[in-house]
């Protein structure tokens, strides 16, 4: 069925579809409209999730942790300062191995209040053991949730899976959305662990350093087979909907001789200012990083790199650039921008590139 | 104990401190509840005292949960378990900490959105598995490793707070009245919604008594009158017998405090403010319970 819809309610959509038991969330600005079409769906009967209406985004995740361990799927949203409200539970989810789904509005953190987009929400919390995917587009937004349930409840993850859309610029924008009937592209969740009184165990005890330290490895060896996971649903996917979808999305990138890099929606605008930057002759080609976490491999060859960061780890750099830098060890030029929602259009970004200066880091909008 | 389970869901073999009066009420909370029973413990002393995994001490699921989640953390549960169309109690166990201080408003929400569960406060008036921190349930006067010179605020009435929240049922006990806390667990589990429980745990080594006295303490705290016990029913308030007993004749405050050493640097002002507070508390449960018998 195609029809338009936005960013928000595409993610509400595709949660309909999985259908979850329990839905636990907190309003917050850019993502209430993801919950207030849950409330909608389940008031009318078309959702049968138990929506529990609670009163911070901690509880959000702590009742999300409650219901996930009794072995039923969950689902919650949220964005900027209510994912640091709720970071200790977000660990909590991970270290608990629990395949719970959370879409995050990309918002930008306070104070002043600024309820546009940045990535720095999500990405303070890209060492807590969850799985991060970052979308571009409405219907990637609806794909992406749904997969990431399916990829959440495999037996070889058992990890939380955080879809992360950009605050206004995708939430709240209308574009055309195909939706799917899932049928059984996400199996009935099975989880071993789940708590039972019929074989009562302690979960979370206090724990010895050497079984915490085994736990904790046993969680980065189930991140490094979601690659394995990821990759298999996004065939499978394909097969089924016929939507394509991988660790990057790359747009003209074959015989590209600078590659620019991004996450979110500018790796929308990367795209035409890669047909700007064509039209005048200059090399460029778009690489948009998806998923944060795993890591992915990326193609980079020998090609100049202009890194686009919507976020930023004071005292260190634009998260994606060092990222690529620690991983590949390649030098970039990194652009900060799009910071707080500022608006980064194609021609900006084909003028990043055409004034690189490979090496250096470039605050857009502030650097002359 | 008659009309109790004859399982222990408690092994030997805790790490409780000799005298632990939190680990009694819950083998007594646990044989009332029977089997089919999970229970949602933050931090607090029962997230040490029940070992160290693999070899963990009680015979009952035990979802172990950050400080502030034990009420949110049972609220999903609670709903999950309804989804699956399960009977299952949940019972969210927690210290005074966890409830008064950093988890009352995951408590107040839970409790407002009237979720089928059995929350436990047992009280032992401070921070007690890391060493007697003050908490916000710590009374006036009392010396904790926060408070060396004694407590300068009197002890939050957690009570009112809860019975703010209309519930349909709620109930204060103490550890050195077992039967009577068997029945008021019984009888909260028998009831779908939210339930509350406020249970007075007295702590040896917390509380500076040899570990033997850990009965008569709580009797004491009774009987003074510092520690009321009764049930509400939404708006119909019953007050129990030894309560009854100490609004006619209480027995001496002094003898309470003086069992205890943190008690220690008491001060005549502070115990004419904590005998205000007694009187005060036992003049409106009072009052309540003649305006609804």
């Amino acid at each position: 069925m195609l029809t338009l819809s936005t960013g928000n309610n595409a993610v509400a959509a595709a949660v309909r579809q999985a259908n979850p038991a329990v839905v636990a969330a907190y309003p917050i600005t850019p993502q209430t409209e993801i919950v207030e079409q849950i409330a909608n769906y389940v008031t009318n009967g078309s959702l049968k999730s138990k929506y529990i209406p609670v009163e911070s985004e901690h509880s959000a995740m702590a009742a999300c942790i409650g219901a996930s361990i009794t072995g039923v799927r969950t689902f919650t949203a949220t964005s900027s300062h209510g994912l640091l409200y709720m970071h200790e539970m977000v660990n909590w989810a991970a270290g608990a191995r629990l395949p719970i789904v959370m879409a995050n509005v990309n918002r930008a953190l306070g104070p002043g209040w600024n309820v546009w987009a940045e990535h720095t929400d999500a990405l303070q919390a890209r060492d807590t053991g969850w799985l991060q995917v970052y979308v571009s587009t409405v219907q990637e937004a609806y794909d992406a949730t749904l997969m990431a349930f399916r990829i959440a409840e495999d037996r070889r993850v058992y990890l939380p899976v955080m879809v992360n859309l950009d605050g206004f610029s995708l939430s709240h924008i209308s574009q055309q959305l195909e939706e799917s009937t899932v049928g059984d592209f996400i199996p009935p969740l099975v989880l071993d662990h789940k708590i039972s009184t019929d074989s009562p165990a302690g979960y979370g005890c206090m724990t010895s350093s050497a079984d915490y330290f085994r736990i904790r490895y046993d969680i980065e060896r189930s991140m490094r087979d979601s690659v394995q996971v990821i990759k298999e649903t996004e065939e499978a996917f394909a097969q089924t909907f016929g939507r394509k979808y991988s660790w990057t999305e790359e747009y003209r990138c074959e015989d590209a001789e600078i590659l620019i890099l991004s996450m979110g929606t500018l790796g929308k605008e990367a795209e035409v200012a890669v047909d700007i930057l064509r039209n005048e002759g200059v090399k460029a080609g778009s690489m948009r990083v998806r998923w944060i976490r795993p890591f992915p491999e990326l193609n980079l060859g020998d090609r100049e790199l202009v890194v686009i960061d919507r976020n930023y780890s004071f005292g260190f750099g634009g998260i994606l650039a060092s990222s690529i830098r620690a991983k590949t060890g390649k030098v970039c030029y990194n652009v900060i921008a799009g910071l707080g929602g500022q608006e980064v259009t194609y021609n900006d970004i084909a003028g990043f590139v055409k004034t690189r200066r490979i090496g250096e880091e470039f605050w857009f909008g502030v650097d002359a | 104990m008659s009309g109790t389970s004859a399982s222990e869901y408690i092994c030997k073999c805790t790490s409780a401190c000799a005298g632990c009066s939190s680990s009694l009420i819950l083998r007594h909370v646990l044989k009332a509840a029977g089997p089919d029973t999970v229970l949602v413990v933050p931090a607090c002393c029962t997230s040490v005292l029940q070992g160290v995994w693999p070899n963990t001490s009680f015979n009952i699921p035990v979802y172990n949960v950050a400080f502030a989640a034990a009420a949110a953390v049972a609220s999903g549960m609670a709903a999950a378990f309804e989804s699956l169309g399960r009977n299952t109690n949940v019972i969210a166990y927690a210290g005074d900490g966890g409830t008064v201080d950093i988890g009352i408003q995951a408590l107040s929400g839970a409790l407002e959105r009237e979720t089928n569960f059995l929350y436990i406060c047992y009280d032992n008036e401070a921070y007690g598995n890391t060493g007697m921190q003050r908490s916000g349930s710590t009374p006036l006067g009392a010396r904790t490793t926060t408070t060396p010179g004694g407590k300068i605020h009197v002890k939050k009435d957690l009570d009112r707070i809860i019975a703010a929240h209309h519930l349909p049922y709620m109930a204060t006990a103490c550890s050195a009245y077992p039967q009577d806390l068997v029945k008021k667990v019984q009888k909260a589990l028998s009831i779908k919604g939210p339930k509350f429980m406020h249970i007075l745990a007295p702590c040896p080594p917390g509380w500076r008594y040899d570990a033997s006295q850990t009965i008569e303490v709580g009797k004491m705290a009774v009987k003074t009158g510092i520690w009321a016990m009764y049930e509400r029913e939404y708006d119909t308030l019953t007050l129990n017998g030894p309560t009854k007993a100490a609004m006619i004749k209480p027995a001496p405050l002094q003898d309470y405090l003086k069992m205890q050493g943190r008690f220690s640097s008491m001060t005549e002002e502070k115990i004419k403010i904590i005998r205000g507070e007694i009187e005060r508390n036992l003049r409106l449960l009072k009052a309540e319970a003649e305006a609804t018998c």
